[in-house]
């Protein structure tokens, strides 16, 4: 009896140790997860921070100031390239998201002979380092505009819509992998219920499929939506003289010096894509 | 295709044979633009910067089409390039193997919460993953820059100003911010579908935790490591933006040696921009090969 | 039309790659039948169906729907409704709208679609449910609206691919009873495809037994369950005991079998035989006795047994008993007293008597 006891006493010391041992685990991991939160926020906070100082170097702190925000509007380059930039994100993302969405039901849908090379191809631009596309897009673009000036005596020039071209080119394997997805989760026989209960091919995908994939279309398309916003590297390389975009005028600024306003256009522009992850999200979740 | 052979002269094959072209009409018309898009805004400029890396380079940054190796043996002999491979590939290394090191515990301790916790942890991850990258970089510009924040801080407290713009450990802390929500999300979902029982099964038969860590749970949720491995490692060597703007002049990676050839240097030199640019391709393709191979064989 | 046929299926062949998913088969149902395709999963009851609501198409062969060939008119376009496995109610309409879709497609009116939704609702007691959404009923209330869906349309002829498969036993017993009422008062066709027995043998007014893509008996459950054709049906329907061996004489229908291990048997003829052909005499176990000792009037199969193995089921008790040499037989009592004391029952080792009459043992070929 007295064994058994001292036995036990044992046991719960033993498993208290064990449970303070877990503790300091999941202590340790906690301390190191809050350390990266504060590693992933400290810059953000840093720069929205700074985009209200009235020290005009951003480094310190000197007083509270919206003067940068106004700056910006008086900025007409800066305006210019916004709109350009809005432009180009929503031409791209509304070609992007059709072509893609065809795509992913013909992949999803259909057994073909070169489905596995159509598959490399598009898993290709998502994979390939996204400069080597770009310089890629800037020597297909002179080499094509050189023939054609060759043959048709026209001279053209790199400008917005090769931004576009670019842009969409990039954007499909990301819309067909998102649509690809929410196709994978689709019960087919609810098609086969549709056409069961009289509806043809046509009524079929506009009232059973279209509105059940259409979270994931929307999916695709914000996501294409906020690649062409952020992106700069093809952008960079694909667009002409004289037409800027959002990210390539910051980047330009801030070679130059940096300054409370171009956090103040960081900001902003921090606060758009938040905006679109937050919109992203809520429709992921209405999916469920 | 979709239809087999049935023997000749059946009723019902005529029928069946209308059906499967009107199959294959509809397979046509879905995959033709996403197809054409593809292969000539993006097979036909890789073919064209191939043809370009075998032409000489013109003395005014044109092109001039006569047929040529040196553009690939100025790349493997002049140490100005073989120098910015090396070093590309080892930014990208240590960057690969930090990121790798960090999102590890912080996806595990996330895995680890309740739901409503871990959909908000997860989701505080995914904001930078949709942020603009250059944004992002620029953020640690005020942070190191001469007279930015950190050196600020010092000042305030008496201490020395200290260089930290233009190293190539500012352009490690930028690039591994960057990247790193590439490396948490993918090992999350790995470690998500990892059924814990399972090292309580180890360690039932005699592992430490340890051994059953090394033994059990990372052959398991190599497949997340791996893709986020490459996922980080692949934009970091291609990197120019934060190499530029943290890094200077004076951490040369590969992303800025292309983009002067191509842009900024007098005269531009396509031919051996685009020789660069296929070589590199090939050594990252090479790299992923051979890093799939040895983490994916020991699992399954 | 009244007496006619709903669907004819003259030969119809499906061919998925090598394999015949469907192998010749031959089916007539009739107008206004509970109609069961019966048989274990991958024996082309379920392609057959398929082909019938128009999802696939035979590879060769044609099916007549009242008469008139619907080889590939598409699914949408066939008189035919289907209520799936898996229900397929489509997830982003109210229960409403799900039943209203097919009358949509027909462009019914209006105030038509209306009436008849509610209709269709009251028939399967889903009367007020209109507005949920699916996902808020449970497994047995989808099914219900799964029914309502098809039945709204007044199709010739109602497809149900193991409709209850995904319910718990008790509620798949109600569905049962309910699924064939229904089918008594609106007098269309349905065709059941099932893989269990008692599930057809309750519902159905015809039956087909399938297996490997051929029909291999089609009957009454009645003719099913007592006269099967060959040895796969008596197997798969019910539970049968099988005695192997070879045809040794014949009188009229009455057929004498030896096993060549010294048991003579004798049964019914149910297909033609010739003396030497190599049969299984088949008996039920419900349909053999076991007694201590040797019956008065000795009948024409009488066997000294061991008992092996006794276990007690509820409703009856399960003997299992061993017969000559090796051959291990089944034999069901029925436990008519209710007594606890098992002792005064069959014991491991002890010894009896086997014994059937001669009509209760099929001679049934492989």
């Amino acid at each position: 009896m007295i064994e058994a006891t001292s036995q036990s006493q044992a046991r719960t010391a033993t498993a208290a140790r064990a449970e303070r041992r877990t503790n300091w685990r999941t202590l340790l991991l906690a301390l190191h997860s809050t350390l990266m939160y504060i590693f992933l926020y400290a810059p953000i906070v840093v720069l929205v921070l700074f985009s209200f100082t009235t020290d005009s170097f951003g480094a310190r702190l000197t007083g509270f100031t919206f003067s940068w925000y106004g700056r910006l509007l008086q900025d007409q380059r800066l305006i210019g390239a916004a709109w350009n930039t809005l432009e180009v994100a929503l031409v791209s993302t509304v070609l992007s998201t059709i072509i893609g969405t065809l795509m992913a039901l013909a992949m999803e849908r259909y057994r073909f002979r070169g489905r596995t090379s159509v598959d490399a191809l598009l898993y290709l631009p998502i994979v390939i380092p996204e400069i080597v596309m770009a310089l890629a897009l800037l020597a297909f673009f002179a080499f094509s505009f050189g023939i054609i000036e060759n043959i048709t005596g026209r001279q053209l020039k790199m400008s917005l819509t090769t931004v576009i071209i670019s842009h969409i080119a990039f954007s499909i394997s990301f819309v067909v992998v998102v649509v690809r997805a929410s196709l994978k989760g689709f019960d087919q026989r609810l098609e086969e219920a549709a056409q069961d209960l009289g509806a043809n091919a046509w009524q079929t995908f506009w009232r059973v499929t279209f509105p059940l994939i259409l979270p994931g279309i929307i999916g695709g398309a914000l996501l294409a939506f906020t690649i062409s916003l952020d992106d700069f590297i093809i952008s960079f390389f694909t667009t002409g003289p004289g037409t800027s975009l959002l990210p390539i005028e910051v980047y330009s600024q801030v070679k130059r010096a940096v300054t409370p306003k171009i956090n103040a256009i960081s900001t902003l522009m921090l606060l758009i894509s938040m905006t679109l992850v937050g919109l992203s999200q809520f429709v992921q979740r209405q999916r469920r | 295709m979709a239809t087999e052979s049935a023997p000749l002269g059946q009723a019902p094959n005529s029928s069946l044979d209308t059906l499967a072209r009107r199959e294959r009409g509809r397979l046509f018309g879905l995959l033709f633009p996403g197809l054409f898009w593809l292969i000539v805004f993006f097979a036909l400029p890789l073919v064209v910067i191939l043809l370009y890396s075998f032409l000489t380079p013109g003395p005014t940054g044109n092109v001039i089409w006569k047929f040529t190796l040196d553009n690939y043996i100025t790349l493997f002999t002049k140490d100005l390039y073989v120098n910015a491979y090396v070093r590309s590939l080892w930014i990208g290394l240590v960057t690969t193997v930090v990121c790798l090191l960090i999102a590890y515990p912080l996806a595990l301790y996330i895995v680890q919460r309740s739901p409503r916790w871990r959909n908000l942890l997860l989701f505080l991850v995914l904001i930078p993953f949709w942020t603009n990258f250059l944004v992002r970089t620029y953020a640690w510009m005020i942070i190191l820059a001469n007279n930015g924040v950190i050196n600020s801080l010092l000042q305030a407290v008496g201490l020395p100003r200290q260089t930290l713009l233009n190293t190539t450990g500012a352009v490690l802390v930028g690039l591994i911010y960057g990247e790193l929500p590439f490396m948490v999300l993918p090992i999350y979902a790995s470690i998500d579908r990892f059924d814990f029982t399972l090292l309580e099964a180890a360690s039932d038969l005699g592992a430490s935790r340890a051994r059953a860590f090394l033994r059990v749970m990372l052959p398991l949720t190599m497949p997340g490591v791996a893709a986020g491995s490459v996922l980080v490692f692949i934009p970091t060597v291609g990197q120019f933006v934060v190499s530029d703007l943290l890094g200077g002049a004076k951490v040369d990676m590969l992303g800025n040696l292309l983009q002067r050839l191509f842009t900024r240097s007098n005269p531009p030199n396509w031919p051996l921009g685009s020789a660069m640019a296929l070589v590199f391709m090939l050594v990252l393709t090479v790299a992923i090969i051979f890093y799939f191979r040895t983490t994916t064989e020991e699992d399954r | 039309m009244k007496d006619g046929y709903a669907i004819e299926m003259r030969d119809i062949v499906k061919r998925f790659g090598d394999v015949n998913a469907v192998d010749h088969v031959t089916m007539e149902i009739r107008n206004g039948e509970f109609f069961s395709m019966l048989g274990p999963s991958g024996c082309g009851k379920t392609t057959s169906l398929r082909m019938i609501a128009g999802f696939e198409y035979p590879t060769s062969g044609e099916i007549y729907l009242n008469g008139t060939s619907i080889g590939t008119t598409p699914p949408f376009q066939r008189n035919v409704n289907t209520v799936f496995q898996s229900y397929a109610l489509f997830p982003h309409m109210s229960v409403a709208e799900n039943v209203a879709f097919g009358l949509q497609m027909k462009k019914v009116p209006r105030e038509e679609i209306g009436r008849r939704v509610d209709e269709a609702l009251d028939m399967v007691r889903l009367t007020g449910y209109g507005e949920r959404r699916p996902r808020q009923l449970s497994g047995g209330q989808q099914q219900r609206v799964a029914l309502a869906r098809a039945l709204v349309n007044r199709p010739d002829v109602l497809l149900l691919d193991e409709p209850l498969g995904a319910l718990d036993l008790k509620l798949r017993k109600e569905m049962q009873i309910e699924l064939k009422r229904l089918q008594e008062r609106v007098g269309i066709t349905f065709i059941f495809v099932t893989h269990d027995q008692e599930e057809a043998l309750t519902m159905s007014d015809r039956i087909a037994v399938m297996s490997e893509g051929k029909v291999l008996q089609v009957g009454t459950p009645t003719e099913i369950y007592e006269r099967p054709n060959c040895r796969f049906v008596a197997d798969f329907i019910g539970e049968s005991n099988f005695i192997r061996g070879q045809v040794s004489a014949l009188n009229a229908n009455d057929v004498t079998v030896t096993d060549g291990k010294g048991l003579t048997l004798r049964g019914q003829m149910v297909q033609p035989l010739q003396v030497g052909d190599d049969v299984y005499v088949s008996i039920r176990p419900e349909k053999a006795r076991l007694s201590v000792q040797r019956p008065s009037e000795p009948p024409n199969n009488l066997f000294p047994v061991t008992v092996d193995r006794v276990a007690y089921i509820g409703s009856d008790t399960r003997i299992m008993v061993q017969l000559g040499q090796d051959q291990l037989f089944d034999v069901w009592e029925q436990n008519t007293r209710s007594t606890v004391d098992r002792d005064a029952y069959w014991q491991r080792g002890e010894q009896g008597f086997l014994w059937w009459p001669a009509e209760n043992a099929l001679v049934l070929k492989d």
